[in-house]
């Protein structure tokens, strides 16, 4: 039993461990270990199709988790106030997102977005004053609106477990002593459900940069990371795409290493 | 707001359901200016509901409930000058103790300095005994100091009415008692209305000068605490405040004899004439004395000891008597001839004066 464990995790994460060590790899071949260099790194940072790639990932990622933590939290705290039966309709329909395939998300979105577009450009051409109509196409928009869609179900999920945590009694209390349903947002709910928050916003983020089936889909003529990593590896896996892989990884941990402690239920008190 | 009534606060035919469900019905009620009232009652008897509709966070299905005469429907609690000290005290855990109590006068418009708030704020520590207490956190406090930051963080704004949701109910008795000569001491001080929901007898009789018995949505007995253990409406409110021990019985025609279950008669002198039918005798286990069966002992009922609940000063005897099932009767000790308790098992006689016999038709 402990063998076939064992087996489980080095077929699990041998491969990954694989890809880090030969990212610090020093010569060109991906199968022998030649000996120890960051050159690699180097390289992937000073390649500039890498690093527009990395910048339109960042942008996508930020973006569409700040507004998924934004609308989530929205969501959230909105359905506290739902009656019972549409309360458990809406829960059903944020878990049922989350479930449904990448691939079904990228088809999805993409022929929603393409019909959105073909209807909406030229109706935008014939009221557009000037010259040069603004033409809506894939890129920047129609990714965030995918991945944030997404994440936001995320976000509602993970804000919702905390306000059901929290108590309708000090939410009372605060209204008690004099404070408007504005100012208790402000000094009693906010405060505790931010941990929650950031926390959807991490994961949220860490989804987004993470996604390549998605993107793939609705990204149009933008690179994200994961999609000129694809791109790339045909061209054969060099040391420099496991210098980009390590540097996701390390990063991707470490947002849901912070989301995980942020998430963490504080013991209760007496 | 000055106003004329020399009523806190007023219920006027007031209900409140939840979809088919009843929480209250129909409550008229008034509390006096500077009154401490219990509102009493078994779980589920609407008195919390009460506390909640004078505390804004529900409002009546139908009827009014006023504060300082003023009509509050549709009034939001933040608006009403009331304060609340919540069951779990529902302090917040984020602040310090200084800033829990401080919460509510921050909140005031137009502004009060910083430094008043904090001389204020700390006053009211010093009233329930925390002073120096102020920075630390909630969760560093014991359930009992939580509590009193609690009551400081209501009286700290100075309301015209406190209300009290089972304040007491988190703390083990030697604490309960405490609170309770405290509580009792600070209203009286300060001369505020306060309103407690328990479902306690012994914390409602012993701490307000006015209980207000609860049942099913309704209000069954208003009186000062010793009217209701004394002269209590029905067999609800008796049996409920207090122990009772209840035996069913049949008014005769006369409307002055009543007939036993099994069999024997009591006449019942010095009363109005009582409805003949089936009643309920109800009788206080300390209304009723206890004999050894030794020598010449007479009594009403005799019986055998099934249990003793030994209480150190007195004893809880639970008595059989044939035809009418078990009696509960408190006897001090000094009260039998040689001071001595009596054993299970043991013959003995009881005896009660009629006239301090409840009868309520059944």
């Amino acid at each position: 039993m402990r063998a076939f464990i064992s087996a489980v995790y080095l077929f699990l994460y041998a491969p990954i461990a694989l890809v880090v060590l030969f990212s610090f790899n020093a010569g060109r071949n991906a199968s022998e270990f030649t000996g120890f260099s960051t050159m690699w790194y180097g390289k992937a940072l000073g390649n500039t199709f890498l690093v527009a790639a990395l910048q339109n990932s960042l942008i996508i990622a930020l973006t569409s988790a700040t507004l998924a933590a934004i609308f989530g939290t929205m969501a959230a705290l909105g359905m506290e106030r739902l009656r019972p039966r549409s309360r458990a309709v809406l829960d059903g329909l944020f878990a049922a997102a989350i479930v449904v395939p990448g691939v079904v998300i990228g088809i999805a979105t993409l022929v929603a977005l393409v019909e959105v577009f073909s209807f909406m450009n030229p109706v935008l051409a014939s009221v557009w004053p000037g010259e040069n109509p603004p033409q809506l196409g894939l890129g920047y928009g129609s990714i965030i609106a995918a991945h944030g869609l997404f994440s936001m179900a995320l976000v509602t999920m993970i804000v919702k477990a905390r306000i059901a945590s929290l108590g309708r009694d000090i939410v009372e209390a605060s209204s008690d002593l004099y404070a408007t349903p504005l100012t208790t947002f402000r000094l009693v709910v906010l405060p505790q459900i931010l941990p929650s928050v950031l926390a959807g916003f991490l994961l949220s983020f860490t989804f987004s940069f993470d996604d390549f089936i998605i993107a793939f889909f609705v990204a149009g003529s933008k690179t994200t990371l994961p999609i000129y990593v694809f791109a790339s590896i045909r061209r054969g896996v060099t040391p420099e795409i496991n210098a980009v892989a390590t540097l996701v990884l390390v990063a991707s941990l470490m947002m849901i290493l912070i989301a995980r402690i942020l998430m963490r239920e504080k013991k209760p008190t007496n | 707001m000055i106003s004329a009534s020399t009523n806190d606060i007023e219920f006027r035919s007031v209900s409140k359901s939840y979809g088919a469900v009843t929480a209250v019905s129909d409550i008229n009620l008034q509390v006096p200016k500077g009154a401490f009232v219990a509102l009493l009652g078994p779980s589920g008897c609407g008195k919390t509901t009460c506390l909640r509709m004078i505390g804004g966070f529900e409002q009546p299905t139908t009827g009014e409930v006023l504060i300082n005469g003023q009509p509050m429907n549709g009034v939001p609690a933040y608006r009403r000058p009331v304060n609340m000290v919540f069951q779990q005290y529902a302090l917040f855990p984020h602040f310090d103790v200084e800033q829990n109590v401080s919460y509510g006068l921050r909140q005031a418009r137009p502004r009060i300095n910083a430094r008043e708030i904090s001389r204020r704020a700390n006053e009211a520590l010093e009233m329930v005994r925390l002073g120096g207490f102020g920075k630390r956190r909630i969760h560093e406090m014991s359930g009992g100091q939580q509590q009193r930051v609690a009551l400081a963080r209501a009286l700290v704004n100075k309301p015209s009415v406190l209300l009290l949701d089972e304040p007491l109910a988190a703390l083990d008795k030697k604490l309960r008692t405490a609170m309770q000569i405290e509580l009792q001491t600070l209203q009286r001080e300060l001369g505020i209305t306060f309103v407690l929901v328990t479902h306690d007898q012994e914390e409602a009789l012993s701490m307000s000068d006015l209980v207000c018995v609860m049942n099913a949505g309704r209000i069954v007995q208003l009186a000062a605490p010793r009217d209701v253990y004394d002269h209590p409406t029905d067999f609800f409110v008796a049996d409920f405040v207090g122990k009772t021990n209840r035996i069913a019985a049949t008014v005769e025609a006369d409307g002055s004899t009543l007939r036993l279950a099994d069999g024997s008669a009591l006449s019942i002198p010095g009363r109005s004439a009582l409805k003949p039918g089936s009643a309920i005798l109800a009788l206080r286990p300390e209304a009723i004395s206890l004999h050894r069966q030794n020598g010449s002992a007479s009594g009403k009922f005799s019986g055998i000891v099934t249990h003793r609940i030994f209480l150190g000063s007195s004893a809880e005897y639970s008595i059989a008597v044939e035809g009418l099932g078990d009696f509960l009767v408190t006897a001090d000790r000094s009260d039998l001839a040689d001071g001595e308790l009596v054993e299970p098992n043991e013959r003995v006689v009881l005896n009660f004066d009629p006239s301090a016999a409840h009868i309520f038709p059944a």
